[in-house]
This record gives structure tokens, C-alpha cells and sequence, in this order.
């Protein structure tokens, strides 16, 4: 087991939510410039991590690096149909943690 | 230059006063608020009724037409009862009209209709017309006979068609979220880049603040940038309060599309004026070679009865993977005996809530819960089967064991009686667009009312 900090104990705030019924957005918020640059890296997260991370496909991953905000933020099609039988996260709001869960090198 | 005050993220959500009071003040040329979402699932468009209630809107409503009315700036609303169907543009109208006669104050109210007909969208599509939006792939005319209900989303000219007409009140069906702030400002002859960005940033009201719960914020465009600030003087808007506003809910940071055109904003500068100010310029919007109307719909999945009972025995809880395998098993057994239905004829969902119910297999935790809340979702073509199906899990639900246990548990049942109908359940099936050549072809204004 790690003793080093999940990216949800270093960063400022991980959240996730729909970006309309089709899509699920997340952003990492880090706290400082050296901590945006280590998730910004990209052997770190990218496509295949987050589609292994999700169960999706990778090539469907968009992920956005914003350094002026020290934000990665990253969008796929939503798995399960909003509001089916099978969506237990209306709002996919507790879809971040996953992505929280991961240990930075 | 416009002043665009946006008293909260929507109608019925709740405002403190003051913070019109404040915009006013300010010099606020309008007031605009959204009305809807689909953030919270197909059910509100399927259905075609609200989320909010009739008294949150009301006391939210009040307050708007009254500061309306005292200032004479044009109140605009959009996407009325929550999905923007015709029902919820007549709800909420209906409730203005009580309010207006009330207060005797004399107020045109324009309302204008989003909801589309299978038969023309089938036309259009016909045509050539109607294109997906990714990940959704080519229309079929038989899954828009499905729908229930259909809007299209508008973008400012329905509205500034409206206002240019006489109305003060605008009502408007489903339209994009920006289009509601954007419309005034843009019928004055502010730029397109600064206006959509500022509509963007305000459209949840207090969110793009330090504090989101205080109140609303007041935009101020002119023809080189805009203005963010809070109404409520003890929050800040913060350059990364207002930048990470595009972060909130889109696919894309950088790029958002509205009917008519694309905004940008990757080069767009943010700077602090003061401590709780914030200026944006550099703002674009790239105009569309085609104007695209984007359609809503949902349609009918089933029926759904729920049941929900709750586990505290640690033998239990520590095999809780096999009592659910379990269940699955002996219900999917017991539903073929009583009902002669087999798997392809209804749709079981068991969702262990305190063990893995909301991530499944994606969840990084393990080990064993401390109680566990079973909720069983039935799924099916009718309500009465659904329910039958739900009551023949009852006593799976009350007494279930684990495949070691050599007696029978007495499980606890949240309510009596167990199971709850749900009713229809909707799911969203449309995401593409129209082309269209008139943008104000789709909707329909009409206005009533005395003149002020």
C-alpha cells in the first residue's frame, strides 16, 4: 500500500458531472503549478488510463490541459444512458471517484 | 453598454432579495433567468412537467415581475418548466399571469413554443436535414414517432423577435442556456464574442463567485469586453472564479456552439479590476456557414416499480456478492414460475447502496460494508407487471440467506408497504440538429397584454 497522497488529498477539489445527457465531464483543480504539471504529464493520465480507469473507449477520451487554471480536464460519452434503468448518478456527480483514487508518481 | 442581471442558476432555485435590490441599483438593463435543464434526467421533457414547484417558482417570479415592472427593463425567462415544453411554458405563465393581477401590474407577456412535431421533423429529415451530435449516430423517423416529447433549443432571435414586438416579459420554451442573457444585449448591438462568453459565465447565477449560494451576479458588456461581479457585496468573482465557469458542464472549455455560430474563448485574457471584479476581453464567436437548431426528445422505456430493503448482519454483509447473485438467481427463477416471463421480458436493477451501488466495478474501495441498503428496480412493459415482479421479490427481499446459511434471516424493510410505483420512465434519444435557414422558423411568440 501507498504512503504518497491520491490525487484527491492534492488537489484542490476532483469533480465530475454530465455535460448534457450524453457526455460526463471531470476536472482536476491542483493546487499549485508543480502539482498541475505532474497530472498534466502525459505519461501519467491520457486517454488509455482514463478509458481503464471508466470502462470506455479511449478513443472517445477528450482531455483538456489548462495550465493558467492548473486544471486537466477530461470528457467522455457518458457509459449508461442518463436516467435509465441502469444509472445510479443522475447528475454523474460521484463519477470523480475513480480519477481521485489514482497516485501520482 | 448592457448590464445583464442573473438573480440565480434558475427559476425557483431561490434569490435573496436584496440581491435584485443590489442589480437594480446597479443599473441592471434586464433581467434574465433559465428555467430548466436536463441535468436531471429525461423524466421532466418525457413527461413534459416541472421539477421545481409551483410555489418556488411563484416567489421567485414575484419578485422578478415586481422589479421589472418598478425599473421597466425586460425580464427574460427560458427553458419554463424545467424541459421547456409547451406545458411548461403555460405552467409558468400561468403562475405570472396570477402574480401580474395580483400586484396590478401591467406587463406584455410574450410566450414562446419550443416543441417540435414528429411529422415536420420527419420532413426535415427527409430532407436531409437533421444530423447527429456525437456519440449519437444517425435519426431514424421511427424514433421520433417514439417521442413523447420533442423541443428544439432557441437561440436569441425568438427572443429578440419577441422583445422587438413590445413584449416586457419573455417566456421562452427550451433554449440554450446562454441565449437567455445573450438576447438583449445583443438586440442593443453588443459584440457576439463578449456577449455569448458573459452569457456563458452567468448563466448559473452566483456559481462563477466565490460564494455560489449568496446570490446573483451582474455581467456589463461593451463593445471591447465585459464586466463580472457578484450582487452580493461580500462575494468575490475571482479571475479563476470566472475563468473556471467554462470548465462547468461542457464537453469543451475552449469552444462552445450555439445555433448560430461557435464561441471561443482560448484567447480570451481575464483580469482583476479589483478584488471582487473581474474583465474578460478577447472573446470570439466564429459565425456558422449553417444555422443548426439542436433537438431534445424522450420517449418511453417502461414501467418501473421500486422495493428497498436494508442489511446489517455482518455473516451477510461479509458475502454480500453471493446473496446478491443469489437473488438474481432465485427471482429470475420465481418470476418464470408465477409469471412465465424470461430475461429478454422485464429488467431487474439490485443496487447494494453502502457497498458498490453507485460506482459498481468501477469503485477502487473493497472490503465489507457496515449495513447495506438493497434497492430493487423493476423494469417492465407495464405497471402491473412490474409491480407483480417487484412483490414476488418481497420475501427474497425480507429473507433472503446467503448460500451458507442454514436458517433464514429476517431482513430490514425501509417502509410498508415495500415496493413503490414509479410509473413511466423516459430515457433521452434525441441529439442532433436541424438546419434551418430562418432561425426563428422552429418557434412560435405570442404575446398578450396591455402595452406599458
Amino acid at each position: 500500500m501507498s504512503s504518497r497522497p491520491t490525487l484527491g488529498e492534492l488537489a484542490l477539489e476532483v469533480r465530475s458531472k454530465n455535460a448534457g445527457p450524453f457526455w460526463v465531464t471531470m476536472e482536476l483543480f491542483m493546487r499549485t503549478a508543480e502539482d498541475y504539471t505532474t497530472v498534466a504529464d502525459e505519461h501519467f493520465i491520457n486517454e488509455q488510463v482514463v478509458g481503464g480507469l471508466y470502462g470506455v473507449d479511449p478513443a472517445t477520451v477528450q482531455i483538456f490541459r489548462i495550465p493558467a487554471l492548473n486544471v486537466v480536464k477530461i470528457s467522455f460519452p457518458r457509459p449508461v444512458a442518463q436516467g435509465s434503468l441502469r444509472d445510479r448518478d443522475i447528475h454523474a456527480g460521484q463519477h470523480h471517484v475513480p480519477l481521485a483514487s489514482l497516485v501520482p508518481p | 453598454m448592457i448590464r445583464i442581471l442573473v438573480p440565480s442558476g434558475m427559476l425557483g432555485a431561490g434569490f435573496p432579495p436584496e440581491t435584485i435590490d443590489r442589480g437594480l441599483a446597479l443599473g441592471a438593463d434586464v433581467i434574465a433567468v433559465d428555467g430548466g435543464s436536463t441535468d436531471s434526467g429525461p423524466y421532466y421533457l418525457g413527461s413534459g412537467t416541472a421539477k421545481t414547484s409551483a410555489a418556488a417558482v411563484a416567489r421567485d417570479l414575484r419578485l422578478l415581475l415586481r422589479a421589472s415592472a418598478g425599473a421597466g427593463i425586460p425580464l427574460i425567462v427560458g427553458s419554463c418548466g424545467t424541459s421547456g415544453t409547451d406545458s411548461g411554458v403555460d405552467w409558468v405563465a400561468a403562475i405570472a399571469d396570477t402574480i401580474l393581477r395580483e400586484e396590478d401590474l401591467a406587463l406584455r407577456v410574450a410566450r414562446i413554443y419550443s416543441e417540435q412535431t414528429a411529422a415536420d421533423l420527419k420532413e426535415r429529415l427527409g430532407e436531409g436535414r437533421v444530423h447527429p451530435l456525437a456519440p449519437m449516430e444517425a435519426l431514424d423517423a421511427a424514433t421520433l414517432d417514439a417521442c413523447t416529447h420533442i423541443v428544439g433549443m432557441m437561440g436569441h432571435e425568438p427572443i429578440e423577435a419577441a422583445l422587438s414586438a413590445g413584449a416586457d416579459v419573455v417566456l421562452a420554451g427550451r433554449a440554450t442556456d446562454t441565449a437567455v442573457a445573450a438576447a438583449y444585449p445583443l438586440m442593443k448591438g453588443m459584440p457576439p464574442g463578449p456577449t455569448w462568453h458573459a452569457s456563458k459565465i452567468i448563466e448559473c447565477g452566483g456559481q462563477c463567485t466565490t460564494n455560489p449560494r449568496a446570490g446573483g451576479v451582474l455581467a456589463t458588456i461593451d463593445h471591447d469586453g465585459f464586466v463580472i461581479e457578484p450582487l452580493d457585496p461580500a462575494a468575490a468573482c475571482t479571475t479563476t472564479s470566472v475563468a473556471a465557469h467554462m470548465l462547468y458542464e461542457t464537453v469543451n472549455p475552449f469552444e462552445m456552439r450555439e445555433p448560430a455560430g461557435t464561441l471561443v474563448v482560448t484567447d480570451a485574457v481575464y483580469t482583476a479590476l479589483d478584488d471582487r471584479r473581474v474583465r474578460v476581453e478577447g472573446s470570439r464567436f466564429e459565425v456558422a456557414d449553417q444555422y443548426t437548431v439542436k433537438l431534445e426528445g424522450a420517449r418511453v422505456t417502461g414501467y418501473e416499480t421500486m422495493s428497498f430493503t436494508a442489511i446489517r448482519d455482518p455473516h451477510i454483509l461479509a458475502r454480500i456478492d453471493d446473496w446478491l447473485a443469489l437473488m438474481h438467481e432465485i427471482l429470475a427463477a420465481r418470476v418464470r414460475q408465477t409469471l412465465d416471463l424470461g430475461p429478454g421480458d422485464y429488467a431487474v436493477d439490485l443496487r447494494p447502496y453502502g457497498y458498490n451501488a453507485v460506482l459498481s466495478d468501477l469503485d477502487p474501495a473493497s472490503g465489507p460494508p457496515r449495513e447495506v441498503g438493497v434497492m430493487l428496480l423493476v423494469n417492465a412493459p407495464d405497471q402491473a407487471t412490474a409491480t407483480a415482479i417487484a412483490k414476488i421479490a418481497n420475501p427474497l427481499m425480507l429473507h433472503l440467506p446467503t448460500p451458507d446459511m442454514d436458517y433464514l434471516p429476517s431482513l430490514a424493510f425501509a417502509t410498508s408497504p415495500a415496493e413503490t410505483e414509479r410509473g413511466a420512465t423516459y430515457e433521452f434519444v434525441l441529439n442532433h440538429v436541424v438546419d434551418v435557414d430562418d432561425p426563428t422558423a422552429l418557434f412560435r411568440v405570442e404575446i398578450e397584454g396591455a402595452p406599458r
